[in-house]
């Protein structure tokens, strides 16, 4: 990083400045305007994205933000309720506090299992040969391009005489009558569990591959002279730390993506599932803004999400970053 | 290790292999007990249906692959060059506000847009985009992962001092981006192709287009499909067809970028 030395602002260093407060705020200024204008060239790369960006991603969600305090129902103007929404979450809705629950639950499990199962996957099919590589990839990627593979599952776990499930293991005489697997409280959240697995070689995955790909053979064969003397020290001492960005990157995805868990749910449990057994915060926040239209509320539950995973974003960040440490 | 992996393969790709089979089967070996995962007597007849209630939609399906395709090719290609042109500064340089911006953008990825589905109708509204392509394009140019992937990679794969030594070439920042930044990140690109064609080829029905002639392939797909159990086999005929673009499009970009890494050599 190059040490700033104009205007009044060296970064970095504390230095003793006699100056009065205003003319330090000034300088300040005088410097960062300075800044900009040297920098012209790059707002301008900046700004088509950063003008769509604001428009239809930051003005939806600060909208959002502004309804979790009102009594907003579609039907009436809202009314402003101040903190209300949030107190009734945690005071008085025992469901949310079983999603609340369940998703924590959920997001362990998969969060976790299924970036780990997308790493060790990418970092298998890049010491295969070329042809065999891209043939792999696409293969295992398939399922995540076709999307909404839930009613194949649904299928095949269906409690009627079409589940395969069921038919096989009645032929083979395991069981003798049909198991309702999906309306089965002990079944249905193992099953879950086991498709979201199943389908999270996706976005992460193809951005671990893209990011071995990134990585010189150069920086294995210095390692080598440095004395890294097994393909365990060369992953966490040089693959790794090289592909750092992706493994942050992923792990956005992967909070995302288990905190999201609910199209899974409702396509293989139903909205609600047997006895709210696994329900979830996409499956409460989906019942009140598409269901019962209280946008207040669900864009509380929506907000309180969001804060979730911003806490956890950040506690992983900084565990990613002492990789290779 | 190859044993493995073929296994795991294999686990992976029996849903797939499902679907393809179901829109293979004869309609006497839908419904049959106990179910069979391949069919004995595979047939296309699935796909003639899908073909001849396709011939007799109200607006002609040409329209709503034109719809499709034209949202598809314009929102990827547009997407791709902006967001990997607000990538390239936030991930090279900094300048007032750019650790900022970038914080912003990824923590927005962490909202659940369960709830957007109003203010963006608002927004669409009041910008008199409703019942335009522009609708689904703007949203689709301005997609935070894009650039959050994008420069990801440029952190990874763009050497400062690639970008120093042009620079005392004399080098504009078009250059810079166009000739020496685009050309090292294909990787991503390739990532960011599959990802936005793959969503923006399945936008399916949405509030923002109500005219006929403006709604999308697989709204119309669907449409067709979804009358009961009498059209399952079609139905899983439609999950096929709409399978087949991005799957040609993921196979393209992934053995382009094989070969184009394997002759480069990035240093440091």
């Amino acid at each position: 990083m190059a040490e700033k030395t104009k205007g009044g602002r060296p970064s970095g260093k504390i230095v003793y400045d006699n100056r009065p407060l205003k003319e330090r705020i000034r300088a300040d200024m005088k410097w960062t305007w300075r800044e900009i204008k040297r920098n012209r060239s790059k707002y301008l790369f900046i700004a088509p994205f950063c003008i769509l960006f604001f428009v239809f991603t930051v003005c939806p969600v600060l909208i959002s933000i502004f309804f979790s305090f009102t009594d907003f129902n579609m039907l009436e103007a809202p009314n402003f309720v101040g903190f209300h929404n949030y107190y009734r979450m945690f005071m008085q809705d025992d469901l949310f506090i079983k999603a609340l629950g369940n998703t924590i639950m959920f997001a362990m499990i998969t969060g976790p299992g299924g970036y780990i199962i997308s790493l060790v996957m990418a970092w298998f099919l890049n010491e295969l040969p070329r042809g065999l590589r891209v043939t792999l990839t696409v293969l295992l990627y398939a399922p995540s391009l076709a999307g909404g593979m839930t009613n194949i599952f649904k299928v095949f776990f269906n409690s009627d005489a079409q589940g395969y499930l069921n038919a096989w293991l009645l032929e083979w005489g395991v069981i003798t009558t049909r198991v309702k697997w999906l309306e089965n409280e002990n079944y249905v959240v193992p099953i879950i569990i086991g498709v979201v697995l199943w389908g999270s070689l996706g976005t992460s995955f193809l951005s671990f591959i893209g990011g071995l790909q990134g990585i010189g053979k150069e920086y294995y064969e210095a390692a080598a002279m440095d004395g890294i003397r097994n393909r365990w020290q060369e992953l966490w001492y040089v693959t790794l730390p090289l592909m750092k960005p992706q493994l942050l990157f992923g792990a956005v995805m992967s909070i995302t993506g288990a905190f999201n868990i609910g199209s899974v749910i409702s396509g293989l449990a139903g909205n609600p599932s047997v006895n709210y057994s696994a329900h979830t915060i996409m499956q409460h926040l989906e019942d009140y803004a598409t269901t019962r239209y209280e946008m207040g509320y669900s864009s509380a539950i929506a907000t309180l999400l969001f804060f979730l995973m911003l806490f956890l974003n950040q506690f992983i960040q900084k565990c990613i970053n002492k990789v290779g440490e | 290790m190859i044993l493995f992996l073929t296994c795991f393969t294999l686990m992976m790709m029996l849903p797939l292999i499902y679907a393809v089979s179901m829109s293979l089967k004869p309609s006497s070996e839908l419904w049959k007990f106990p179910p069979r995962i391949l069919p004995v007597n595979p047939t296309f007849k699935n796909y003639r249906d899908l073909f001849t209630l396709m011939s007799d939609t109200w607006v002609p399906m040409v329209r709503y692959i034109f719809n499709t395709a034209f949202i598809t090719i314009v929102g990827t290609v547009g997407h791709i060059i902006i967001a990997s042109m607000a990538a390239y500064p936030l991930s090279k340089y900094k300048f007032p506000g750019s650790k900022g911006i970038f914080v912003i953008i990824r923590t927005s990825l962490m909202f659940s847009g369960a709830v957007l589905a109003i203010p963006n109708y608002l927004i669409m509204n009041s910008l008199h985009l409703i019942d335009s392509y522009a609708a689904l394009i703007l949203p689709a140019f301005s997609s935070t992962l894009g650039l959050y992937l994008m420069k990801q990679f440029m952190d990874q794969m763009v050497p400062m001092s690639l970008l120093e030594s042009a620079d005392l070439d004399g080098a504009s920042e078009w250059q810079k981006f166009s000739r020496i930044v685009m050309p090292l990140v294909k990787p991503a690109t390739a990532t960011l192709l599959i990802l936005e064609t793959q969503s923006l080829w399945q936008t399916g029905a949405t509030p923002y287009i109500y005219s006929e002639e403006k709604k999308t392939l697989s709204y119309a797909l669907s449409q067709l499909s979804t009358s009961g159990i009498a059209r399952a086999g079609v139905g899983a005929a439609v999950s096929i067809v709409m399978l087949i673009v991005p799957l040609v499009v993921f196979i393209i970009s992934q053995s382009n970028v094989i070969e184009t890494m394997s002759t480069s050599g990035i240093k440091e």
